[in-house]
């Protein structure tokens, strides 16, 4: 039995636990004991990780998964377990469903649709920055930027009313956090499930112009489908940039040199933006993926059957990819970190996160040219125990 | 430089016409792989390197 366990415990806010950077300075892949006793498999290694993702021989489904670490939410995932993926949450699919989901969103989040959604993205992060003035100075910046921003244009996009988002919003952090008891998470993804199947028939009594409408009108999902994506969708678009906003404002005010470079030359906020992607990995417990059949990554052989945890954080700091990886450098090539994934689960909303953040970051920062921390760095409480990284507060002043 | 890019594999994320976009776009309906041009000016041709390592599906390939 390995000996090895999943560290969570972070010596410093910004940097993955130190023992699993030790780990990857060893070897990129290694045998892990699961929270279940599972013997599996943990990546730290940047081309292993990559490897991983790319093959067409891991599952993403929660079918014969084994949880990495003990929370209740991830028991309750595990192994086809209490909570169930609802149908049409095709993140947890493999091909040849997640295929049929995907291809019907995918026209919705291209490159050009996204540039088209820029001036709408502009105009909603200076309400935002308006009312954060007016409410100043001194404010908890996830509540008045990072959440509000992104939750109205997810909402907006979708065809959510935005006045009806705390239906949805205390569930969402409900299911995110790991320590979620069983019953509760189960009680939480029904009262979602609940609001969105009554928003799917409100839209195919009266369509409008959002993705929800045009999805409905398509034919192609039943209402069940229909409320599984549309869940996907609110849940990803809500809990993902929001922490990169808020946690990366945090690292660039703790980051004085990178955050004058990010607010004084616009011609860095595109790459900054894919160096904090790369540097703060909010996705810091996977992905995870079991071996659909015998397959070798980097030397190992992994048995059909194993659970196999990539640590993103760890793997995006790889000095043999990115030099000095441990460095927030936001003038440096970051392309090809692995923070959207890699292969066909690649995050769908990524260049709608992009967007965001490409104009959200360097707008605050010109705002407010003097914001500052209203708090000591390590009074800033870390979403250590949710399943997405970032700051619960970010108590701020001007 | 001459570029092939397959259809059936490409997953929309995009990624090749955030790079290139000169040379790459997607189509309309499935957001999948649009080819403006199969032989990029030498200029371009790095930039199609970094759009082929970037793709996350392994649609888009090259031959020299």
């Amino acid at each position: 039995m390995s000996e090895l366990t999943l560290p969570t415990i972070r010596q410093r806010p910004l940097d993955p636990p130190d023992e699993l950077k030790e780990l990857r300075q060893q070897a990129a892949i290694h045998r892990m004991t699961y929270a279940d006793g599972h013997q599996g498999w943990l990546v730290t290694g940047y081309a292993a990780a990559r490897a991983v993702l790319a093959s067409p021989h891991f599952s993403n489904t929660p079918d014969d998964m084994h949880p990495p670490i003990d929370s209740s939410r991830m028991r309750a995932v595990a192994d086809g377990g209490k909570l169930k993926v609802p149908p049409g949450f095709f993140l947890r699919m493999d091909p040849p469903e997640h295929t049929r989901f995907r291809k019907l969103l995918t026209g919705q989040f291209t490159v050009r649709r996204m540039k088209m959604l820029e001036p709408r993205i502009a105009e909603i992060t200076d309400a935002c920055l308006d009312a954060m003035e007016a409410a100043g100075p001194s404010v908890d910046l996830v509540q008045e930027f990072a959440l509000p921003i992104p939750s109205l244009v997810i909402c907006e996009l979708l065809g959510v009313p935005y006045e009806e988002r705390v239906q949805f919003q205390a569930n969402t952090k409900v299911l995110a956090n790991l320590e979620t008891k069983v019953e509760d998470a189960i009680a939480a993804l029904g009262n979602i499930t609940a609001y969105l199947h009554g928003l799917v028939q409100r839209k195919r009594k009266e369509p409008a112009d959002d993705l929800l409408s045009g999805l409905v009108e398509s034919g192609e999902l039943t209402d069940e489908e229909l409320t599984g994506v549309g869940m996907l969708l609110l849940v990803a678009g809500h809990e993902t940039t929001a922490n990169m906003l808020g946690l990366g404002t945090y690292a660039l005010l703790t980051n004085p040199a990178q955050l004058a470079a990010m607010r004084d030359d616009p011609s860095v906020a595109e790459n900054g933006v894919e160096e904090l992607l790369r540097y703060l990995t909010i996705i810091h417990l996977g992905p995870i993926r079991t071996a659909l059949q015998d397959v070798e990554i980097e030397g190992a052989s992994i048995k059909a059957g194993e659970t196999i945890t990539l640590h993103l954080p760890t793997v995006n700091r790889d000095s043999s990819r990115f030099p000095d990886g441990d460095q927030l450098d936001v003038s440096r090539p970051a392309s090809g970190h692995l923070s959207f994934g890699h292969g066909i689960h690649q995050c769908l909303g990524q260049q709608l996160a992009r967007a965001e953040m490409r104009i959200a970051y360097p707008a605050l920062l010109r705002r407010f040219p003097g914001l500052r921390l209203a708090v000591t760095p390590a009074e800033v409480p870390m979403r250590s125990d949710m399943s997405i990284y970032g700051v619960h507060r970010l108590p701020v002043t001007w | 430089m001459e570029i092939q890019a397959d259809t059936t594999v490409c997953i929309g994320a995009g990624m090749c016409a955030l790079t290139v976009p000169k040379v790459f776009d997607q189509s309309e309906e499935e957001g999948t792989v649009v080819l403006l041009q199969d032989v990029p000016p030498q200029e371009l041709e790095e930039a199609v390197r970094r759009a082929v390592t970037l793709c996350p599906s392994g649609a888009i390939s090259i031959s020299p």
